[in-house]
């Protein structure tokens, strides 16, 4: 007997089929099996079981290309349990785990763990990057065929640059007939050095040093360079500055294999969150100027920037209650990605299809997963969307274990009310 | 007998920066310092404007004079001054700054006297404490009291503020006693000019409303005040400027440059000062042009009226 369920009264939105009409959706054995316009029209048979969606959005479920699971290592900030409770919550399908763990996932037997634990977890899919070096020293490049072997959907420091321009073009030569995604945080080290916020007035006001625009400028161009010497796919993580799009759309016009992504807080919000120190709006790369934030959802609106990540970055009270060059960067993000991304719908900036793409069917092809689509045969990873619902973001509602969002009272309209991950709800809102 | 301060002139419970004091706030702390620099030393040795009230010096970088000026302040007052020497005690294992503030604060002090090596630091440590915080310098954010002090011996001297045209010269990309004096000196309606090597001043000081100088004759030229900055002399090697002996050669003050300024132009420094790197020995202890000295000694009157100041606002406000 298989496992049948209706999805109907939904108003279907796929971004890679320009599917945006009101139907249904079947979902047989964790596949959808059929949906369309006229689809139950006479009515749904019995014995599947039917979920009324109300007329809201049914989508594809998010795939988020970057989050800090924290385990193992700093179980006190997030588990991979918690993390993928939260990040069901907020719509998501899939999360791509970071290596940046205690130990980092710089061999097959960590990839193995982080997937074997988020499969065990049993709420949404995790996936995992490796390091690119090993320790993410940056010196010594990792086992990219038995890491891919191992899970791993590419390669990335993290939260690390490999600064080294040698190191990193032998990783872009070796990676290249393997056909291997590498992942940069695009900063050069010595430039960012003891920098704690964005270069500018409000530093030099605050007496904080800064990370120039450059330092992320300068790694994207010098990278570039490396990619056209190499031929192989590159993609810079959280772009944060108007000059990095700008090479990135430079670079994609002259046909290099180039990708990026950026996060909410990167088109949400500027420098001046961090208003007398807020720890919570510290990350890496730093919140910048509004030429940049603006920067960004211009590259959003025109495709130069092709995902939306959540940059997920659990931080606990002793990472965060400390002066502001003390306290570590980062923002939890997985509740708060669809409804600031919606943001951008609601303020017609991106289409619905558009918003949707960056997170889930553009993410996808960067990462090459089978997902991010409604399409019979696809796996039924699926989100129902309340687009116009108005909330305010509030920490302590947040299930992430570690609570430090930069967005805390924003008011914000949008969310998910259910989350299916191959055919089962693995959230579902007031339930 | 000096008569107390009237408690609404003066409405924050903390003085944690300059910015943000209006213009009649940092006239009014002026005024009241001026008033115990008149009156001097008390003769009896002690006022009892803070009489029963305790007074902690919260030091986690290392001071002389700013921490002896606060507890003289304190002492002169009547108020009970308890030193606290991090450095030695539960910091060093581990405690957060948070930790120590409400250990502190569970003490009943009626006001803290912090320095941290953090910008931010000490406003932090007053979000968490049920007292009054005086900002003791900051990392390189903010030192109200030395802008205060330099404040108060500039008008005594030269009769007034407002019109002024004031070089602060070395490293003020590092130092809070420039960001403190910037905007005291232009909320009071002086002019402000910033020198030094561009790596040390960098352009973007142009967005506080200051002029930008790269060459110290240019910079000096026509000013009544030259403020010099004490040089972190282990920021010296290579990266910001190539060597003391370069530095001193074109931004060090000596007789020939202090010759661009106005004549009767006066020579301060916060101290301590590093003799032929930022400052001639000679220029620095003549006694016509320099006001070092004056500076230290206004320096405990200014504490004074800063410690009156909070203590009275809490008064006002219904704390104690």
């Amino acid at each position: 007997m298989s496992e049948r369920t209706a999805f109907v009264n939904a108003r279907l939105v796929d971004p890679i089929s320009n599917r945006d009409e009101k139907g249904a959706l079947l979902v047989e054995n964790g596949v959808i099996a059929d949906l369309g316009p006229r689809l139950f029209a006479d009515g749904v048979p019995k014995g599947t079981a039917t979920v009324d969606c109300g007329g809201h959005v049914l989508a594809p479920a998010l795939i988020d290309m970057r989050a800090h699971l924290r385990e193992p290592g700093e179980e006190e900030k997030e588990t991979i349990e918690t993390a993928t409770a939260a990040a069901a919550a907020g719509g998501i399908g899939t999360v791509v785990a970071l290596p940046n763990t205690d130990p980092p996932m710089d061999n097959p037997a960590l990839v193995e763990f982080v997937i074997r634990r988020g499969r065990e977890a049993g709420q949404v899919r995790v996936e995992a990057y490796a390091a690119l070096t090993q320790g993410t020293k940056g010196e010594r490049m990792t086992e990219f065929g038995l890491l891919s072997a191992a899970g791993a959907v590419a390669f990335t420091d993290g939260t690390k640059a490999v600064a080294n321009p040698q190191t990193m073009r032998r990783i872009l030569s070796y990676a290249r007939p393997f056909g291997l995604l590498v992942v940069q945080h695009a900063e050069v080290p010595e430039l960012a050095n003891g920098g704690a916020m964005n270069e500018g007035e409000l530093a030099a006001r605050l007496g904080l040093s800064g990370i120039p625009v450059m330092a992320e400028a300068m790694m994207i161009e010098r990278d570039l360079r490396l990619v056209a010497a190499t031929g192989a796919r590159y993609h810079v993580a959280h772009i944060s500055t108007g000059e990095g799009v700008e090479l990135v759309r430079q670079a994609k016009a002259r046909g290099l294999p180039v990708t990026c992504d950026t996060a909410p807080p990167y088109f949400g919000l500027n420098e001046t969150a961090i208003g007398n120190w807020r720890t919570f709006a510290k990350l890496s790369p730093p919140l910048r100027s509004e030429d940049d934030r603006q920067a960004i959802v211009a590259g959003l609106a025109d495709g130069t920037i092709d995902a939306i990540a959540s940059d997920h970055a659990p931080q606990d009270q002793e990472a965060k209650r400390l002066p502001f060059i003390q306290a570590e960067p980062g923002a939890v993000g997985f509740e708060t990605l669809l409804p600031l991304t919606l943001e951008l719908v609601h303020g017609k900036r991106l289409s619905l299809s558009a918003a949707l793409a960056l997170l889930t069917a553009r993410p996808a092809a960067i990462l090459d997963l089978p997902r991010g689509r409604l399409a019979k045969g696809a796996p039924a990873d699926l989100v129902l969307i309340d687009l116009d619902k108005p909330w305010k973001i509030d920490e302590a509602a947040l299930l992430s274990k570690s609570k430090n969002t930069p967005f805390g009272g924003r008011p914000v309209q949008g969310w998910a009310l259910r989350t299916v991950v191959a055919g089962k709800t693995v959230y579902q809102r007031g339930a | 007998m000096i008569t107390p301060a009237e408690p609404k002139r003066f409405p924050h419970r903390h003085i944690l920066g300059i910015e943000g004091l209006s213009p009649d706030e940092i006239t009014y702390l002026l005024d009241r310092a001026e008033r115990f620099v008149d009156m001097g030393r008390p003769k009896e040795g002690k006022l009892d404007l803070l009489r029963g009230r305790t007074i902690i010096n919260l030091f986690f970088e290392e001071s002389t004079r700013t921490r002896t000026s606060f507890e003289l302040a304190g002492k002169r007052l009547g108020g009970d001054v308890v030193n606290m020497a991090v450095q030695h005690s539960s910091i060093k294992k581990g405690e957060t700054l948070i930790d120590t503030a409400l250990t502190l604060d569970a003490m009943h002090p009626d006001v803290l006297i912090v320095r941290h090596p953090c910008s931010g630091g000490v406003e932090l440590l007053s979000q968490k404490v049920t007292c009054s915080v005086i900002n003791g310098g900051d990392g390189s954010h903010e030192h109200p009291t030395q802008a205060l002090l330099d404040a108060l011996t500039i008008r005594r001297r030269k009769g007034r503020l407002q019109g002024l045209v004031v070089a602060i010269c070395g490293d003020v990309a590092h130092s809070r006693v420039a960001r403190s004096n910037i905007h005291l000196l232009t909320t009071m309606g002086a002019r402000v000019r910033v020198v030094g090597p561009r790596t040390l001043v960098p352009p973007v000081f142009e967005r506080f409303g200051v002029e930008v100088f790269h060459d110290m004759r240019e910079g000096l030229k026509g000013c009544d005040i030259v403020m010099m900055l004490r040089l972190q002399l282990e920021r010296m090697q290579g990266t910001f400027v190539p060597s003391i002996r370069e530095y001193f050669h074109f931004f060090g003050l000596d007789y020939a440059k202090l010759a661009a300024a106005k004549p009767d132009a006066l020579i301060m420094h916060p101290g301590p000062v590093n003799r032929g790197v930022e400052i001639d020995t000679e220029v620095a202890d003549d006694l016509d042009r320099s006001l070092i000295t004056q500076q230290v000694e206004i320096g405990v009157a200014v504490r004074m009226a800063c410690l009156e100041a909070v203590v009275g606002a809490n008064v006002a406000n219904g704390a104690r």
